[in-house]
């Protein structure tokens, strides 16, 4: 009796036609696609993308040259020089992430007694050439002044669990 | 004009080319656009959208992709055989196209309305293989030889099956003319009382245009793209066309076979103001359709499997269903008059 059931039910094609209507289904289901370009998916606080350098709400540059990042980055992408500002401040000469060497692992971020350099939420910035991945202090500062509003709020929220 | 057209060796040359040509460019923008639908029918199957950027609703995917494919540069590899390598995508294009010849769009609208319809269409897709088998000999490369050798091996094993299913279906004809075969589904298509053998059809013509889930030729996963892994640009753009060009061949050799060609369905009032060639475009579109649906649901056969169906299950089965076929035929005395 199994024989002849199992027979007919291959001669029927039954496991076939039960695959199709179950891809049948699918075909009317609505579709999950995020729209990428147009439409975006939502990203955590947490989100490791572009690097910024912040400043303080008078303008003044947060980062004190401590070279913790620097020193911290597993991936040797920064670099940073410094020397006493006229002020007599700290301050950095240079400083340079290589966005193509950089894992964003998110440990400069972490390891930054300041908040000055922090990942954003930024992850389109393809270049056409290798050369302008090698950020300096300037790209930096000008990427934490486009994105400052968004940082903050990023860094309030995430507050809670540091 | 007519008279010049209808009568006159160079007229009727004329008009030959001029049917020849209302057949095959609507042909190729459906083949062009059966790649795009492929893509947004197996999308839908997996819930993606599919192309939807270049145009609206990405309509104008098919023109960008061959845009593409002509910019490509054509290489051919130092160890092939230039002349064959070059051959085999226009014998395989060149035959896709060649078989539409005899298929007829209405009644009486074949460009060739010869008497030897099915033996002439039979003769063509199995040149098909020749393509396939050149392309794979002459790039001289593994995967490509490889794969050539299952193409040959699997589509001669599934046209075995596939004539007998075509002798049964002119059987209950009496003719091998394509055009008869369809007026004889009037009172009812072959389908419904040879529904079996429409179903081995179905089945053999997806092994027969190496379509999913009998793709091993191409085997992605096993032998990178298969007989035509050394082709690029429009040698391989030929290829592609002749392949879909195939399926929309055999989808229309099902239509008129067993889905009643032309006819409206039962032949009754609301379907019958609908005129023919529509639906016999509605149907080869159903076709089609399965045959994306069948690419998206099943994965693929293992190789010995494939044949295990074709010479143990397939020959035996056909052959059994033919004999029936004959018998019902003769014991009931419906012999179509020939």
């Amino acid at each position: 009796m199994a024989f002849l059931d199992r027979t007919a039910r291959s001669m029927l094609l039954m496991e076939l036609v039960s695959g199709l209507g179950l891809t049948l289904r699918y075909f009317f289901k609505p579709k999950v696609t995020i729209n990428y370009p147009y439409e975006k998916g939502p990203i955590s606080p947490r989100f490791k993308g572009e690097h910024a350098l912040r400043r303080y709400p008078n303008g003044e540059e947060r980062c004190i040259a401590c070279k913790l990042c620097e020193a911290v980055c597993p991936a040797q992408a920064i670099t940073i020089e410094a020397e006493p500002r006229d002020d007599g401040s700290r301050r950095t000469t240079r400083y340079d992430i290589d966005m193509t060497k950089c894992i964003y692992c998110g440990l400069c971020e972490e390891a930054c007694p300041v908040d000055a350099i922090v990942e954003g939420p930024n992850f389109e910035f393809a270049t056409e050439t290798r050369e302008e991945l090698l950020y300096d202090k300037d790209k930096l500062l000008a990427n934490g002044d486009r994105w400052e509003p968004e940082l903050a709020r990023r860094l309030e929220l995430d507050a809670p669990y540091r | 004009m007519i008279d010049f057209l209808l009568n006159h060796p160079v007229g009727i040359v004329i008009l030959t080319f001029m049917k020849a040509l209302a057949l095959l460019v609507p042909l190729l923008i459906g083949v062009a656009y059966l790649t795009y639908a492929e893509r947004k029918v197996l999308a839908a199957m997996q819930l993606r959208k599919g192309p939807n950027v270049v145009g609206p609703f990405g309509l104008l995917q098919p023109f960008a992709d061959a845009l593409k494919m002509i910019m490509k540069e054509t290489i051919i590899p130092s160890g092939s055989n230039r002349l064959l390598f070059l051959l085999a995508p226009m014998l395989t294009f060149g035959l896709a196209m060649l078989a539409w010849a005899v298929i007829p769009v209405n009644d009486g609208w074949a460009i060739a309305d010869i008497n030897v319809g099915i033996l002439y269409l039979f003769a063509i897709s199995s040149l098909g293989v020749y393509g396939i088998i050149i392309a794979g000999w002459a790039s001289n490369s593994k995967y490509a030889f490889l794969g050539a050798m299952r193409s040959a091996a699997q589509m001669v094993s599934y046209e075995v099956s596939m004539g007998f299913v075509l002798v049964s279906v002119l059987l209950c004809v009496g003719s091998l003319n394509l055009t008869d075969v369809v007026r004889a589904q009037t009172t009812v298509w072959f389908a419904i009382p040879l529904f079996p053998m429409f179903i081995i059809f179905f089945i053999s013509a997806l092994a027969e245009t190496n379509r999913s889930p009998f793709d091993l030729p191409e085997g992605e996963s096993e032998i990178v793209a298969g007989f035509f892994v050394e082709y690029s640009s429009m040698s391989f753009a030929l290829f592609f066309l002749g392949e879909y060009a195939n399926m929309i061949l055999m989808s229309a050799m099902t239509t008129i076979l067993f889905l009643g060609g032309w006819l409206a369905p039962f032949g009754i009032e609301p379907f019958t103001w609908i005129p023919g060639p529509i639906w016999f475009i509605l149907k080869i579109c159903f076709c089609l359709f399965v045959f994306l649906w069948v690419r998206a649901t099943f994965p693929r056969y293992r190789y010995d499997q494939l044949m295990r169906l074709g010479w143990k299950v397939f020959l035996p089965f056909s052959l059994a269903w033919l004999v029936l076929t004959a018998g019902a035929l003769l014991a009931f005395g419906w012999l179509p008059d020939v």
